[in-house]
């Protein structure tokens, strides 16, 4: 059955598109090859401060992209065959991720001094990871999502278990290892099914052939909406597929949680929104029920859980479910106000989560082992205006007005409400009160407690560190009172399926 | 007796599931990790018949995709589970049990 050679023909690539991701790939390549030669006549914390200039060239690679993409006379576009989509929402969540890694870059550069860690490896798989992540923002093809999902998350494996000599860290790198590789598969199942049913792994094609075509049996469909859910669900940590993150969350090192509350959840919910709210929209009928289910079940146990630990980075690992659930509700209202929700959800929530472990990194002291709420106890006196800054990002986080934290909260219950999902708005401000709780304990502990007379003397708290706190703080309170920028930005962030 | 392409589909939701299975069960992390393969063959075999069935060369080419994707994930896990057995040799799963709350 041979029949006539055809030629292959490869796709027109529009370069520009791809910017921000030649940045951080280019980049990440740079660090490794000039600290290989060279990394013993430059000081420890220099490829760091490198990766954070890329991270921030990244950024501001995309700025170009986006004046195209709000320009309504030329509008979004796709590269390579359609295979990434560059739309508002993909610059403005390839700025996010690139943000957050820099701020993540920064805070590592003391870290890995104090743990002596400071190795050229730990930059170039943070960036390495972030480019895994911009392809998830950007992927118009089921393909493409997963290898970029790939990129993301096997870099993250190894910085989980990047500080080798702690046991902990080694237990987190591998449990999430296991765990994701095993959430990976059930994600690739879920393309294949997709693909079965649709004959195409494009979004573009899969949204086309749904809007044209009623599937007499849907079961292949719905199998494989099921499978890529829990793909998704793992990396966001939705309930039930959350049982990696508390450990993992208490194990890693506090500058690699930061990146994986921050960044990676940031991917998760872009590809959520782009595969199920962008091209399942016919079907929206099919998948809402399922999202609602685990947006509920997310949203409490993650507070209620919370509320139980002792360990300060578990806290914040059920909290971080919890706020995972209230993305959820916006995923869930699967309209361009949800969408909208979301993506501020996002920008909000990574400042916020950043700020928080940046506070966590510095009480652990040195080997990164002091993390339990009595380690926080006479914070206020130890260090009073970290205490300070630390009750703003947890009161951020409950959700208190005057803050990004609760605009966030607004948006996403707002949106719930608008698509008349009643009982969903109130589980989530059940859930916030829940929560509240939680960070009071922490605040309490701080303010309330005594002094631990042990550890009252040291806690240096580097320069770089703390520039990256007050940098969120300032984000978090600036646009808390005043949000109308980042709305605006959330607003225009439409994510769109178009070709060439 | 003609072997259509939902024989192969069937077999390869089965090995799936012995995959998905067998994770969950078996202590030994060498063995959890060979699970883990089972499911992306799994769903290589999945991918190439539908590609037989559609016909189209889409679905095969992601098995490629899968393949690259497999091998560089079997480097990072054997290195981690290098560097845990390292530190406890014969370590198992429920070893791995330092992180609890």
């Amino acid at each position: 059955m041979l029949a006539q050679v055809e030629p292959i023909v490869t796709p027109e690539i529009a370069w520009t598109g791809l910017v921000p991701l030649i940045i951080l790939g280019g980049g990440a390549v740079l660090i490794l090859t000039v600290w290989s030669l060279a990394g013993r006549y430059l000081p420890s914390w220099s490829s760091s401060a490198v990766a954070a200039a890329i991270a921030l060239g990244g950024t501001a690679g995309s700025i170009h992209l986006w004046l195209r993409v709000t320009d309504d006379d030329r509008g979004p576009f796709g590269v390579a065959a359609n295979a990434l989509g560059v739309d508002g929402f993909s610059v403005l969540l390839t700025m996010l991720i690139s943000v957050a890694t820099a701020l993540c870059a920064v805070l590592a550069m003391a870290y890995l001094e104090r743990e002596k860690l400071d190795r050229p490896e730990y930059p170039v798989l943070l960036l390495l990871s972030a480019s895994g992540g911009v392809v998830m923002a950007m992927a118009n093809d089921l393909i493409v999502l997963f290898v970029g999902l790939e990129i993301l998350s096997i870099s993250v494996y190894v910085l989980a278990a990047f500080h080798a000599r702690r046991e902990q860290s080694q237990e987190a790198g591998m449990k999430y290892f296991v765990l994701g590789a095993f959430s990976s598969a059930f994600f690739l199942y879920g393309i294949a099914l997709t693909y079965g049913a649709t004959g195409s792994t494009n979004l573009i094609d899969i949204r086309e052939y749904l809007a044209a075509v009623v599937l007499v049996d849907d079961a292949l469909l719905l199998a494989g909406f099921a499978f890529l859910l829990v793909g998704l669900g793992f990396k966001v940590s939705a309930v039930p597929f959350h049982a990696w993150t508390p450990d993992v969350y208490q194990g890693a090192p506090s500058p690699v949680v930061a990146f994986m509350a921050s960044a990676v959840k940031v991917a998760g919910f872009a590809a959520l929104l782009r595969v199920f709210v962008l091209t399942f929209d016919q079907y929206a009928d099919d998948w809402q029920p399922i999202v609602y289910a685990i947006a509920v079940a997310t949203l409490l146990l993650g507070a209620i859980l919370a509320t139980v630990q002792t360990d300060v980075k578990r806290m914040l690992a059920y909290s971080s479910i919890s706020h995972a659930g209230f993305m959820l509700v916006g995923v869930e209202a699967a309209s361009a106000q949800g969408t909208e929700a979301v993506v501020f959800y996002l920008i909000a929530y990574s400042f916020l989560v950043i700020g928080s472990f940046a506070v966590v990194g510095i009480v652990s002291g040195e080997g990164d082992s002091h993390t339990s709420v009595s380690d926080f106890a006479g914070l206020s006196r130890r260090r009073p205006w970290l205490a300070f800054l630390f009750t703003v990002l947890l009161l951020a986080q409950a959700g208190v007005p005057l803050t990004t934290g609760f605009f966030a909260k607004f948006l996403t219950i707002t949106a719930a409400v608008d698509e008349r999902s009643w009982a969903l708005a109130i589980v989530a401000m059940i859930s916030a009160v829940i929560a509240a709780f939680l960070y009071l304990r922490i605040m309490v502990s701080m303010w309330l407690a005594d002094v631990d007379t042990e550890r009252s003397a040291a806690l240096p708290i580097p320069v770089t560190t703390g520039v990256v706190l007050v940098l969120t703080v300032a984000f978090t309170m600036v646009f808390g009172i005043w949000p109308e920028p980042i709305v605006d930005l959330a607003r225009d962030a439409v994510p769109a399926l178009i070709r060439g | 007796m003609i072997v259509t392409t939902s024989w192969y589909l069937i077999l390869a939701a089965l090995i799936f599931a012995i995959g998905a299975v067998g994770l969950l069960v078996r202590r030994n992390p060498l063995v959890m990790f060979m699970c883990v393969e089972l499911m992306l063959n799994a769903v290589s075999l999945t991918f190439v018949a539908f590609a037989r069935d559609l016909d189209d060369i889409g679905g095969q080419v992601s098995v490629f995709f899968v393949l690259v994707v497999a091998a560089a994930e079997v480097v990072v896990g054997l290195a981690i589970i290098v560097a845990v057995m390292r530190r406890r040799p014969g370590a198992t799963a429920d070893d791995l049990s330092v992180l609890r709350g």
